[in-house]
């Protein structure tokens, strides 16, 4: 009786979970479906906690003091945070929770008598929830770190493939042997932790700063998955573990094909690290660059009747979402349409820029998808493109040896003119020169976005 | 196929949970990747039901595993309270923008 009541409560969160993503499909039923998964994993903890278990000595202490602390510690930073510094904090999150399955896959390993050993299967489905929970876990610390900036790209290991294919092989090779032995080494678990732990940092590092939303998704995917095994390896299965952890596991796998796509690169591209290409391709246009003045700008976008404003990571380090939205509320008032074309990989986590222009108040119906965005261009008047490169490099499409050929881009040469404000020649992520900047519909405005955009925005206050 | 057969059930429920999981969440557009993928990462912290579970079996003077079961409930609740707490955030911006 008492197991059938824990059943269908635990069932109940497991509602909570899948109703919750669903209603994370329209902005404006979003918040309900945070609330719905919350009081789902609300009632999952609640019912873990105090439902009556058979050989149980409860022991509350040790579990409400570290709830208790970890409440504080994740609340109070979830509302420090900054939206520009949200990857990094998701990325932190997400490395928490692989290190819980990690901890449960060790305590599952000790719980076994000396001199005994669990089933082959036991062993097996144990040592990868230990093997991918510690990989999330030191792996988001260091995309953590990469985020931050606190650890650059320039930081690299030696051998980065030779050591990451030796590491598997190895953790795969430890699996199969303490599934062959007859008493459980615990040694060797320990040694699987430790190899584990360091493949995460091997794993992440080689791969570069502007490839975070992949790997963001893919270490969220892989902490699912922990979770899912987590809730496997106990005596009596958890089913709420494991549709939790796959529902994260699927959300994960669907973001980092998403996001691959959007580079047209494979996610063994993208893990190996690094564009394959090193800047050889010459472009077909060579040529000056036209400059532009704030004034003249601020002209130009006043008397266009529709515009886009392409926002890429520049926009976002330099924190000018906020002028930004100044600009479109003032060319509005002049009767202007103005609009804005976001790229999947803009940002620096799956639809990170939408968050930072929602910070600053654009209505998220202003904001294109990258198909929408090319039908609307050829209608379009003025882009403005500010701190995005790669995602508008026309190399994509004509260019055969650019390496990123093939990747859907922004088509932005398809309006009358474009703005480019950029800091300096420099190239982009991709490290290849961009002929967007040598068309004849390019001006460019040189500077810091923020600086820039406040000149646009004065300019166009007098004009 | 031994495996199989005494798992069937558990078989059954992983397929349909990828199925679903793949179904709902690719409904999911764009302008909220970010708030989908830090509710997902909160969702995540459900391993805390297994270290609860671990500590409560725990005999008390076992104190590797509660030392260790303890660590995991920190972390996961500081997944699962900043997670949502931080999903929560970003959807209120989403919110206030309704025209």
């Amino acid at each position: 009786m008492v197991k059938t009541v824990t059943d269908i409560l635990y069932l109940i969160s497991i509602v909570g979970f899948l109703w919750g993503l669903k209603k994370l499909s329209s902005p404006i039923s979003a918040t309900r479906g945070n609330q719905y998964a919350m009081a789902g994993m609300g009632i999952g903890v609640l019912v873990a906690t105090f439902a009556p278990l058979e050989n149980s000595f409860n022991n509350y202490l040790w579990i409400i003091i570290p709830m208790i602390l970890g409440s504080i510690i994740g609340y109070y930073s979830a509302i420090k945070v900054k939206m520009t510094a949200m990857p990094e904090m998701v990325s932190l999150f997400n490395g928490l929770g692989g290190a819980c399955s990690m901890f449960i896959a060790l305590v599952e390993f000790l719980k076994y008598p000396d001199n005994t050993s669990p089933a082959t299967t036991q062993i097996l489905t144990t040592s990868f929830a230990s093997i991918i929970g510690s990989v999330s876990f030191t792996g988001s610390i260091i995309a953590w770190g990469k985020l931050n900036g606190s650890l650059r790209d320039s930081f690299k290991l030696p051998a980065p493939i030779f050591v990451n294919l030796a590491l598997l092989i190895g953790l795969l090779g430890l699996t199969a042997y303490l599934m062959l032995q007859p008493t459980l080494n615990y040694t060797l678990v320990f040694l699987q932790v430790g190899l584990s732990l360091i493949y995460g940092i091997t794993f992440v590092t080689p791969i570069g700063g502007g490839d975070m939303p992949v790997v963001i998704s893919l270490l969220n995917s892989l902490t699912g998955v922990a979770a899912a095994l987590a809730g496997l390896i106990s005596k009596e299965i958890s089913y709420i573990m494991v549709v939790g952890g796959i529902l994260v596991g699927a959300s994960g796998t669907i973001l980092t094909i998403l996001m691959c796509k959007a580079m047209n690169r494979s996610l063994l591209n993208v893990i190996i690290g690094g564009f394959g290409g090193n800047g050889n391709s010459i472009s077909s246009r060579q040529g000056s660059v036209r400059e532009t003045t704030p004034s003249d700008a601020a002209i130009m976008l006043k008397y266009a009747k529709k515009v886009i404003i392409v926002p890429g990571y520049g926009l976002a380090v330099a924190q000018a979402q906020h002028i930004c939205h100044e600009i479109e509320e003032a060319l509005t008032a002049e009767g202007v349409v103005v609009k804005y074309a976001i790229h999947p990989v803009a940002g620096r986590m799956p639809g990170h820029m939408n968050v930072l222009l929602a910070e600053a108040d654009v209505s998220y119906d202003n904001l294109l998808e990258l198909e929408d965005a090319n039908k609307e261009f050829p209608t379009t008047d003025v882009v403005v493109v500010v701190g995005a490169n790669d995602v508008v490099n026309p190399a994509a499409k004509e260019d055969k040896n650019s390496p990123i050929y093939g990747m859907p881009i922004l088509d932005v040469e398809l309006a009358q003119n474009i703005i480019v404000l950029k800091r300096s020649m420099s190239t982009g992520y991709a490290g290849i020169e961009n002929p967007l900047f040598y068309g004849e519909k390019t001006k460019m405005l040189f500077g810091d976005a923020k600086s820039s955009l406040s000149k646009l925005l004065e300019e166009i206050a007098n004009a | 196929m031994e495996f199989i057969n005494s798992n069937l059930q558990l078989i059954y429920i992983l397929v349909l949970a990828i199925f679903l999981g793949m179904e709902v969440i690719g409904k999911v557009p764009t302008v909220l990747h970010t708030p989908l993928m830090s509710g997902a990462n909160a969702i995540s912290g459900v391993c805390v039901i297994g270290a609860i579970l671990l500590i409560r079996q725990s005999p008390p003077t076992d104190y590797l595993n509660l030392t260790l079961g303890a660590a995991g409930i920190l972390l996961a609740t500081i997944n699962i309270v900043g997670g949502f707490a931080v999903t929560n955030r970003m959807l209120e911006m989403f919110k206030k923008k309704k025209k």
